[in-house]
Formats: structure tokens, sequence, C-alpha cells
């Protein structure tokens, strides 16, 4: 990959790393060899448990390899880390930002720490506070910016001394479209000037920002390489599929189903399907196969399928939502912290059997929405009812009709799988043959068999999102609620995550959802869109995107949609003061 | 070790002291808790100890007795009229201990035999039972001393007397002992506790993986976090002793600048381990175990400090050895109440002298700027 005349920024020479003590040392990284090269914008992407954080933690000298060589900037990693920490810029996953300090003090002290010089300061200051917007909260404290705003002023910090090598160990991640668009606005004007950046991503589509891709896996190189090329390759082997009478999450269950089929996922107004290799589009009743320009996700699920089996897809019925009222009747809701209004006059209704999106930036007020629904926050004024039940006066009855799963799932991490299930089981007040059979079920839905004796802190962060749901389920509630229930997880294991839950909204369940990631909006059968503590927009997902359709961009995707929307919004709200 | 890099880490540290409202409380609101109720809470002293007197037959013998516990200060007496009534009130908790002059009392008391005071005490409390115990018997002295001079017999029944003096701490406030330990208390707090807690919350927050991967060496982290806390916790013996001299009237019979010295070297030594302790446990609840477990419940149970160490188990004697605030205890009760006696306050900073040099050897030892 290397340029001609560029010397690599970052070179992996059969490096192994492992973690651990005795029968629980796991590999994190074994025999990698790679090549970074200079000037360019790396991605580094993989499923979980990839080796990626590792990867960018022994490119900051902060690790040592078991085996092989990391040489960074032509410097020896394991013995020359101080000469290379002057040299790099460096953001862990959690910020490292101290929250209790103010924007300026946070800059203050990294300027110090890099050694920059104090003439040069205020000049870097100001571009810095430019590029990240951040210019007019500058006394105010870390820990009280929003997550996107937080992860701006951390890339701040790693930039004030411009480093030769930038390492991000995933910036957008928690952070809201807008936020992730400036921030890849920045990434990009480094390279302009130079700067290799080595950025570890979650979300797929941002690999076309990127010049090249490191695909990891279980610690090892899948593929590198430029992610249009690799997209190429998949040519003809893409496309969106349309059927006149069956709703999207039936066809898409249907096409897994088709032999030939290696994924199919919801995409605007139809269903995306990655057919394998020389398979030819099957000749099924009513589908219209169109082809698709390949992408970037489709070369991620078509190398990481080959490698791992995909969960047997589950045929579902005919949509069940009823005609029989609503689950979820919410009119007029207001929330109050103090003299801060966080939710003002939201209303929606839910049907049964529907998953209902509930989507917004960071401090939407979506999340205050949510504990208002779980009955764990009160509301200031308004109308409430789950399930027939008045929230306020028969809260008890209520939440025995609802599943929740909390962000980062709440469970005990120094419980066995199967302690899990145990306690949440007689929380619900499950007992006896009932109990019996809950518990099989969630063990054979969830495929849950060989961690049962884990401890559920040491599973892979898919599985732990498997047992929260499973943990959820056991009572089989008619309403679901889930808080940002992808938040972290893998590529494959969201898609997996969305299939069991079409399967049981299909089977009747009532699913209500909070999300950041704009694709997976496509699962809801309606969403509302919020900012600032209003509704936006709200209806189907593509009654959403069409209300964003502007001449010059007819068929937005829902993260367009959303960014339009968002910025219309706001921009009424600053004529309106 | 550059200066600007190390600046900056120390105004870093100062402005999160002074926002934090968990380390103003450990350092300052917590101390003066202690204080407070060290000072006017807690006494060793046993006064106003409820005692009952069950006297079968009141005579010209026993009024004399029974007065001499009157006037006593340590007694608060109850007039029992029989041994069951004496029982029930102890069971009940209603007096600790009861005094019995039997009915022939006045009789023995003329005949050749001894006369026989019958002595109970509720033992659930030993300490208190056996300051009760002496306090009892010395009364009973008392009156007998009376009794010989009202007699004006020749011959006194004891041909030695007893001429007390109490040295140090004459009127034996145990709060002027108190509070001086309780300095050590408070500096073990500062500097190993909360010192242990705010760089495990680094490792938590994930402040610690981005110090790591900048310019900064070990050694600048290290005295970014030391020179901040060592401030603080002279400042809260500083507290401390304006309290003690103030509010608690608690002589200071040394120099100041000696107590400051000891001090000094104390507070090295709970950094160390405070550091140390961080370097193990990188969340805050297990760092905050380790550091009351290892420094402050010793310095609190066994630097002697509230109990006498010379009569505890020789096991755990010569565990107290190794307990830094042994010494820095020992050293502080006879600076604030003996003066600078020498023999005492020189070995004592000797050790901790050594066991700070010992802690930040093994802290810089351990420590690396990486992440395994």
């Amino acid at each position: 990959m290397a340029e001609p005349g560029l010397a690599p920024a970052l070179r992996f020479e059969a490096v192994s790393k492992s973690f651990g003590a005795f029968r629980r040392r796991v590999a994190a990284l074994r025999d990698l060899t790679l090549t970074v090269p200079a000037a360019r914008i790396t991605g580094l992407l993989g499923p979980d448990a990839a080796g990626k954080t590792t990867l960018l933690r022994l490119a900051a000298g902060l690790l040592r390899p078991d085996a092989g060589r990391v040489e960074v900037l032509g410097l020896d990693s394991a013995r020359e880390a101080a000469r290379i920490q002057r040299r790099i810029g460096y953001m862990p996953q959690r910020f490292g930002l101290y929250e209790d300090l103010t924007v300026q003090q946070n800059l203050d002290l990294y300027a110090r720490l890099q050694g920059l010089p104090p003439a040069q300061r205020l000049a870097r200051y100001a571009e810095l506070l430019r590029l990240t917007a951040l210019g007019p909260f500058g006394d105010r404290r870390a820990g009280k910016l929003s997550g996107g705003m937080k992860q701006k002023l951390g890339l701040a910090c790693a930039l004030l001394r411009i480093p030769d090598l930038l390492l991000l160990d995933e910036p957008t991640v928690g952070v809201d479209p807008i936020s992730r668009r400036e921030l890849w606005a920045i990434i990009a004007g480094l390279r302009d000037r130079g700067v290799t950046v080595l950025v570890s991503t979650a979300y797929l589509d941002e690999t076309e920002h990127c010049d090249a891709v490191v695909l990891l896996d279980a610690g090892g190189l899948l593929a590198h390489g430029a992610p249009a090329a690799m997209a190429a390759e998949l040519g003809g082997r893409c496309f969106a599929v349309r059927h006149p009478s069956l709703d999207r999450r039936a066809l898409q269950q249907r096409l897994l189903m088709l032999p030939g089929v290696v994924d199919a996922r919801l995409e605007g107004t139809g269903v995306r399907a990655l057919l394998a290799a020389g398979a030819a589009p099957p000749t099924a009743e009513g589908m219209d196969w169109r082809p698709a320009a390949p992408k970037f996700a489709d070369v991620f699920v078509d190398r990481l399928h080959a490698r791992r089996p995909r969960r047997a897809p589950q045929a579902i019925g005919p949509a069940a939502a009823g005609d029989d009222g609503p689950v979820l009747h919410v009119a007029g809701l207001n929330r109050f912290f103090g003299a801060f209004q966080a939710v003002r006059d939201v209303s929606f209704d839910v049907l049964r059997g529907e998953v209902f999106g509930l989507l917004g930036a960071n401090g939407a007020g979506k999340t205050t929405t949510f504990r208002m629904l779980c009955g764990l926050l009160p509301a200031s004024s308004g109308e409430l009812r789950v399930a027939g039940q008045d929230l306020r006066t028969a809260p008890a009855e209520a939440r025995a009709r609802i599943g929740y799963v909390a962000q980062r799932f709440a469970l005990y991490g120094n419980l066995s799988v199967a302690q899990n299930l145990a306690f949440f089981a007689a929380a619900y007040g499950l007992r006896g043959a009932r109990l019996r059979a809950r518990l099989d079920w969630a063990e054979a839905e969830f495929e849950l068999g060989p961690f049962l004796a884990m401890n559920a802190a040491d599973i892979p962060l898919g599985f732990k999102q498997r047992l929260a749901l499973a943990c959820a389920l056991l009572h089989a509630p008619p309403i679901l609620f889930l808080d940002e229930p992808t938040s972290g997880v893998d590529p494959l294991a969201r898609s997996e995550f969305w299939q069991r839950i079409n399967q049981y909204a299909a089977a009747g369940t009532t699913v209500l959802v909070t999300t950041h990631f704009m694709d997976e909006a496509e699962y809801c059968d309606r969403l509302v869109l919020m900012s600032q503590g209003s509704v936006l927009a709200a209806g189907t997902p593509a009654a959403v995107r069409a209300r964003a359709a502007r001449p010059e961009l007819p068929d937005p995707t829902m993260e367009e949609a959303f960014i339009g929307l968002i910025g219309a919004h706001e921009a009424s709200l600053r004529r309106a003061a | 070790m550059n200066t600007r890099r190390l600046g900056g880490l120390i105004l870093k540290e100062s402005m999160q002291i002074l926002r934090d409202p968990s380390a103003l409380g450990i350092a300052f609101v917590l101390p003066l808790f202690l204080l407070l109720l060290f000072g006017y809470g807690v006494s060793l002293n046993a006064e106003h100890v409820p005692v009952g007197v069950v006297v079968e037959h009141p005579n010209p013998q026993t009024e004399p007795f029974v007065a001499t516990l009157r006037r006593s200060r340590y007694f608060d007496v109850r007039p029992l009229r029989s041994l069951g009534e004496a029982r029930t009130a102890m069971a009940r908790r209603e007096i600790g201990s009861f005094v019995w002059l039997r009915g022939d009392f006045a009789r023995q008391t003329l005949g050749d035999g001894p006369a026989s005071i019958g002595v109970v005490v509720n033992g659930v409390d030993a300490n208190t039972a056996r300051l009760v115990q002496g306090y009892l018997t010395q009364s009973w002295q008392i009156w007998l001393a009376q009794l010989q001079q009202q007699q004006q017999a020749g011959t006194a029944a004891f041909p030695v007397a007893m001429q007390p003096r109490i040295w140090f701490n004459p009127a034996l406030r145990s709060r002027d002992y108190l509070v001086p330990g309780l300095i050590a208390v408070i500096m073990t707090l500062i500097g190993a506790l909360l010192t242990a807690l705010v760089v495990a919350r680094e490792w938590e927050r994930g402040t610690m993986e981005a110090l790591m991967a900048s310019p900064v060496t070990m050694a600048e982290i290290l005295v970014g976090k030391l020179l901040p806390y060592f401030v603080l916790g002279m400042g809260g013996m500083a507290l401390s002793v304006v309290l003690a001299q103030t509010v608690f009237a608690v002589p200071l019979r040394g120099s100041l600048l000696v107590l400051i010295g000891v001090s000094a070297l104390y507070l090295l030594v709970a950094l160390g381990m405070g550091l140390l302790i961080s370097s193990v446990a990188r969340n805050q609840f297990v760092a905050g175990q380790i550091a009351v477990v290892v420094t402050f419940l010793p310095a609190f149970i066994l630097s002697g400090f509230i109990f006498d160490l010379r009569s505890m188990p020789l096991v755990i004697q010569i565990i107290t050895h190794i307990l830094p605030a042994r010494y820095f205890v020992s050293s502080l009760q006879t600076v604030f109440l003996a003066g600078n006696v020498w023999p005492v306050i020189l070995p004592d900073a000797a050790v901790l002298a050594a066991m700070a040099a010992f802690f930040f050897g093994v802290t810089l030892w351990r420590s690396h700027k990486r992440l395994d």
C-alpha cells in the first residue's frame, strides 16, 4: 500500500499480544503483519474483540508486544516509546478528558504536557476552537458537554501540537450524525497537512472517508486495501430487492432463507441483498431484483460471513399489527428539571406488534422520555398509558408488562450467565415448570449454552447483548423497551439482533427502541425524531425521509434526513429567539 | 523533569481538588468531624458512673462510706434496698456496679477480723469495669483514712502512704492525647486514601491512558500527584493543630518545628503507600478498600492512638512495628504532651524516613508508562 517515496508510518511485524493469566489467557493479536502508509487516513474495522484497541495501544507505545516488532515513525515501540509519544497524538476510547475542568483548562493542560510553546498557544486554541465549534463553551466544564462535544474536545486535545501520527480509538461512537460529520471534516483536514491517521470505527459507512481500510478479526488481518477497490470486487453480487405485497421485514426473512443469499438488510424502501460468489439472483415469486452498487458494508459482511456461521433465519408470519387500540399512549408529555424543560409536549401512540423508534441527537430528550415510559421517572405533566394501565396510578401493574434492556446491559458481571438468568427469572416471580420452560427457551433461543458457566463480564459483547435481551424477555412481556441496545456492538451482531426483534414484533410483541444508528431507523415501523425536547418529525421511515427531500437531494438517507431536519429546526428556533 | 509539564499537572490536580466536593470532604470536613467527635464526644475517662449501694442496715459506720462515694465525681450513687433489687438494676444496665454492705458490717468493723465489703462490677465492658473497680478501691481507702483520723488511733493501719503525681497530663484528660493522635489518622486519610482514590479515578475515567500516551514521564506524573496532596495533607495537619490549641486547649509542649518535621515525614510515608496502592488497584472501589484496611484502620486501632500497644497480645505488638502510624503517634503524643524528647522523636523520625524511602522506591520501580 505504501506510496513510492514515502516511508510507512507504522509497521507491525509478526506481532502477537495476549492478556490475562493461565487458563483465562486471551490472545488479542495473533502474528499480525501490517503496514500503514504515511499521510493517509487508514480505517481500522472489525467485530468485537478483533484486537483494534490493542493494535492502537501498541502503536502508542502503551503496550509491549509479546512477540514480533512494532515500528512507529521509524522508531521501535518497545525501546523508544518516549520518543514516539513526543510525535503522536492519541485519543483513547473514553475521551481522556478531565470532566471537572473546563474546556479551556483541558486545552491548557494538554498544551503544557505536549510542550507547545506559550507563544503558539493562542493561535492554536483559536484554530481548534473554530474547527470544533467549541468556541462559545470555553468556560464550560468538560463533564457538562454533550457526547459529541466531548469527542471533539478530546480530538482537539490530541491535536494541540500537530502530530506526525494520529491514533483515534472509535472517536465517533455514541456521537450524533452532525458531530460525526464535523469530526471527519477535521480528520480530513489533517491528512491534507501530511498527518497520518489511524482510526478505528464501528460505523461501516465511515470507510468512505478512509484512503485504506484494515479489517481485523480475532486478532488477525482479514483484509487490507482501498475500500472502493474492495467493494468493487463484489460487483454483480449486490441487489436492491422489492416485492409488491410483502412488507420489508417479511421480505428480508424470506430472502435470508433463500440459498445463495449471504445477507439481507433493510435499506430505503426495499431490502438490500448480497449474494454468494457465483450465485445468480433466485427467481422467487414476485421479487424484483435490481443491481445495486456494492458498499464497504457488503465487504465486511462477506469477509466475516466466511468465518462464522450465521444464525438460521426464522420464518415469520405476516405482520401482526392489530387494530385493538394503542398499547402505548403518550399525550402532551412534559418533563422539567428545575427551570430546564427536557421534554416538551410529546405525543405519540404505539400499536401492538409495532417496532417504534425514538431517534435524536445527544441531549434531544429521548432517554428522559424513555425513562418516563418505563416508570423510572415521573412525568411533570401529560398522559401516559402502558398496556391500558395509567403509569401514574398503577405503576407496578404497568411495569410487570414491560421487558427492559438498559443502556450498556445491566447484567451482574461477576455472576455466571446461568445465575444472571436465574436471578432475573426470580425477580419476575417465575416458579416451577414455567421457570424451567422459560430458562430452557432463553438458553436455546439465544444460543447461550456454551457460556452458561462463564461470568457475564467475560463473554463477548454480542453475547452480553443477547443475555440482556434474554433476561428482559424471561417473563414474556407484551412490551419490550430497548435503550440503545446496539451501542458498541459490531455490525454482524447488530444485524442479527434486529432479526430477532423483527421476529418478536411479528409475533405480537410491541417494541420501543432508542438508537443513534440512523440505519437502524429503517428497522422501525414508525419513529419519532426528537430535537431539544420536542418531536420534530413522526411517521414511517419513508415518510420522515420524504419530509427532508429537497430538489438537490431527492432521495435522502435517514442520516441526511436527520441532519437536514435538525438543522432546519434549530435555524427556526434561532429565528424565533 | 520538565517544569512546564510538571506545572501543568500540578495546576490540573489543584483545580480538581478545589472543584471536587469529595476531595475537599476527605481533606477538611472529615478531619473536622473526627476532631469534634473525639474532642467532645469520646472520652476514655469514666465519670458519673451509676453505682448502686445496698446498705442492709444503715448505721453510723456505713453512713460516711456512702458519703465518700457521693462526693466522688466518678460516681452517681443510687441507693438500693436489697441484693435482689441490685441484681435487677444490673441486668437492666441501669447501674454498672454496686457495693454491698452486709447487715453485720457494723458488727464486723468492731470485731477482730476484717470487715468485708461486697463489690460487684458488670464485666461486659472490661475497660470501664477495671476503671470502676479502681475508683471504688480508691474511695474505700479514703474512707479508711478518714476513719483512722477520727478514731485518733496512734498506730496507722497502713505504714505506707501513697503520694500520687501524674505527669504530662495531670488532669488525666483523654482528649489531650486523643487529639494529637487524631492528626495521624487525618494525615493517613489524605495521604493514603485520597491519593489512592484520585489515581484510581484517573484509570477509571481513561485520563491515565491519555496522560501516558503524551510525552509526560512517569516521574512527572507521580510528583504531579505528590505535591498537591502533600500541601493538602499539611493543611489538614495545620487545621488540626489550630483546633487542638484553640478549641480543645491541648498543650503543645515541644516545638512547632519538630511537629511539622515529623508530620511531613509521616505524610510522605502515607503518600508513598497511597501511590503504591493505586499502582496495584485501578478502580476506586478496590483502591478505597485496600487503603482503608491497610492504612486507615491500622492507624486507628494499632497505632497507640486509642488502645495501649503494651496491653496487646505479643503477636499484635510485633505487627505494630511495621506500621508507620505507630511511630508517628508516639512522636505526636510526645511532642504535644511531653516536649522535644529526642530519644523518642529521633528513632521514630528515622524509621519514618526509611519507610518513606521504601514506599517511593517500590512505587517508582513498579510504575511503568504502559498499560500492561
